[in-house]
Formats: structure tokens, sequence, C-alpha cells
């Protein structure tokens, strides 16, 4: 059964709050969910005041900002700062997203930042990802072949190469899987919109040959059909992909091969 | 994870809705719903099978304007379940997973569900 509430050591205590610089132009509060597994303490929500007169357009600037001039402790993943790595991926005003593609101006009021959803909380806005690689790793995301190895390449023609588009651009940063209550309720054994979308990327895959016992391994009643169309994941993606899409698709190949 | 000492981060408590998430649970509470509602369906029929005596019993629960609402309501969870599962059917069958279609199809399952239930009821009134 789903455990709709936090538990006791998870719920969000009002926290601290750094007022803005005197003399600050245009100030937008940042309300921030942090986490020091050192001090024994509940999660908390601190709130900063940020001069956007003098931050970056994107909530990874102000992220960024409050780590150099408030606050050096508050911790997240970020790398490329263009929505190309996934490192800072994270849940900004109620939806799942990267905080660098993220404009501050296209939110409402003040900014809210969780870190991604029903994970375990390692530091402030950093998740533990282990359970989520593991899943990845469980559909074998590499080809697979049998016959001989061509010499030079595997021919793929441009149609086939097109099944491809919007699979092959998934960066992995769990928005989707994070943003799934089906997931949420049962990560343990639902392999999540991530995980099935890589699954499908590779059984789409012309080159591939062993489509036939990656749908086996999928057809299971939790770790493909805890999917419920919910679409989330959809809904959610910062890249503009389909996992629903994918999860259907992967539905539908199993119910034909039947046929 | 459990059990690592480390929080778990907040989850529906702070997850902004979409649309498509709300009709997803809706559909399963009102197959419940519905579920419970086939009982009052069962009563009737036994009642009606068991002669006047006990079918006037009945009759003098359900038909007045409480008992009526109670069943306005209850074609409207009908309806919508059946509109949003011929929705999902679409999908099974690989349509409609644009995420502004799916939003779309949701407006139109509510909207035709809406009007099933008031064309319904127009013409239980008409009939009398």
């Amino acid at each position: 059964m789903a455990e709709f509430a936090l538990p006791k050591n998870s719920r969000v205590q009002p926290g601290r709050k750094h007022p803005a610089k005197a003399g600050a132009k245009n100030v937008k509060e940042f309300r921030i969910y942090r986490y020091e597994p050192e001090d024994g303490g509940n999660p908390r929500v601190d709130t900063f005041e940020i001069d956007l007169a003098d931050c970056g357009p994107m909530v990874l600037d102000a992220l960024i900002k409050i780590k150099s001039e408030v606050d050096s402790t508050l911790t997240f993943r970020r790398s490329c700062r263009e929505g190309i790595c996934g490192s800072c991926a994270m849940n900004i005003d109620g939806h799942n997203t990267l905080a660098c593609t993220r404009a501050i101006e296209d939110v409402d009021g003040a900014v809210s930042i969780y870190p991604l959803p029903h994970m375990a909380v390692v530091k402030d806005l950093v998740t533990d990802f282990t359970q989520f690689w593991a899943q990845y790793e469980s559909i074998e995301p590499w080809l697979q072949t049998y016959t001989t190895v061509p010499e030079k390449e595997f021919d793929q023609s441009v149609e086939e190469r097109g099944k491809l588009d919007g699979l092959y651009e998934c960066i992995l940063c769990a928005c989707c899987s994070t943003a799934c209550p089906s997931y949420w309720w049962n990560s343990d054994k639902y392999l999540g919109p991530a995980a099935l979308l890589q699954a499908y990327r590779w059984i789409a895959d012309s080159r591939d040959e062993a489509t036939g016992e990656r749908l086996d391994e999928l057809e299971d009643p939790f770790k493909l059909y805890r999917c419920h169309t919910i679409m989330n994941c959809t809904n959610t993606c910062p890249k503009g992909l389909n996992p629903a899409k994918a999860i259907g698709e992967i539905k539908k190949l199993i119910v034909e091969r039947k046929a | 994870m459990a059990g690592s000492g480390r929080p778990l981060s907040p989850h529906l408590q702070i997850y902004r809705w979409y649309f498509t998430m709300a009709l997803s649970i809706a559909h399963r509470v009102t197959g419940a719903a519905l579920a419970v509602g086939l009982l009052l369906l069962t009563w009737w029929l036994v009642a009606l099978a068991s002669g006047p005596e006990s079918f006037q019993n009945v009759q003098a629960v359900m038909d007045n304007f409480l008992g009526g609402l109670i069943l306005f309501g209850f074609t409207f969870l009908l309806f919508f379940h059946l509109c949003n599962g011929i929705r999902h059917l679409a999908w099974d069958m690989g349509y409609g997973y644009d995420k502004h279609v799916a939003h779309q199809t949701g407006i139109v399952t509510v909207a035709a569900a809406a009007v099933l239930t008031v064309l319904v009821w127009l013409a239980i009134l008409i009939a009398g």
C-alpha cells in the first residue's frame, strides 16, 4: 500500500530567512529545501531574497549566486548549464525540470525549489540515484547482436535511424521517473518512465537483435505494467520527449507478438 | 533506500497537479465508487424480485430529491468512467500520447460525460 504522508524524519520544518541586500532593485524570493545530514535535524525550507537586477536569467543562476554570495553550504548538482547533462534536475515551482533551462521570470511569485520527489535525500537538493542507475543497467542499454559482426559499421537506413528520434535525446535526468506517482509508490519494482524509454530505445533500434529477450524481460506486472498512463512523465520532460508513448509502444509490441 | 536514515523528499505534498494526473486518479476513484453503486442497484433488483412490499421500502428511501441526487451523481460517474475508459483504449492502441492531445481529450471526456448525464436525465424527466 502506498504511503502518502512523509515519514517523521522527512517532514519539512520552517527554516532561516536571508533578506535582500540594502538597495536591491528587483527582489525575488527563493524558497529552497535544505537538509544537513550531520546536524541530525529534519529538512527545512530556507528563504533567500535575491536581486534579479544582479542575477542571471535561469533558476540555476540564482542557485549559483546564493551559493557564492549568501550561503556556501547550499548543495546541488550542476555541470553543463545548458540542458544537456541532466545534473541539475529538481522540482521547481511544483514541476520537475532542469534548473539551467527554467527561466526565473516564468515563475509567478516566490520560486520554490525541492529535490526530485520521493527520493532519498543525501544533502539539500542532491538525491540518491543508486536505484535509478541500477534500473537503467537492468534494461541492458547497449547494442546486442548474434549474427556475425560486419567488417565496417552496422548499416541503418534513414528511416530506421529516424525511429530513434525522440528516444536517443534522453539525458537520464530522472525528471520523468520522479514525477510519476506509480514510481513513487512502487519504485522498488516498477522500472519507471526513464528506464522504460531507454528500453524502448534499444527495442526500436534496427541493429539490435535482442528484441525478443528485451520484451520477455519487460513482460512483468510491475516492471512495465505499473504504468497507468498518468502522463506526468511526458508533461514534465525538460527535453520535450514522450516516455508515456515509448511505454505504450512496448505494451503494443508485447500484444502484437502474441497475435 | 528505506532504512538508510536519509529523509524522503516531498512528493504529493509539493507536486503541482496536471489535469491528466487528476483525471487518472478520478478514473480509479470513480471505478471504486461504481462498485459501491452496484450494491445499490443489486438492492433494487433483489427488492423487485421479492415483491411489491420490499420494492416500496426501497422506493421510500430512493424516490425523493436526495435519492435522485445520488442517482444523478452515479450517472455522471458512470459516464465519466466509460468515456475515460475509451480514452485509455485509444492510448492502448497507440493514439493520443502527445501531451497537448492528452490534455484536450481529457477536457472532451469530462464534457462528454456531463452532456450524456444531462441527456439521460432529460429523457427520464420527459418520460416521467
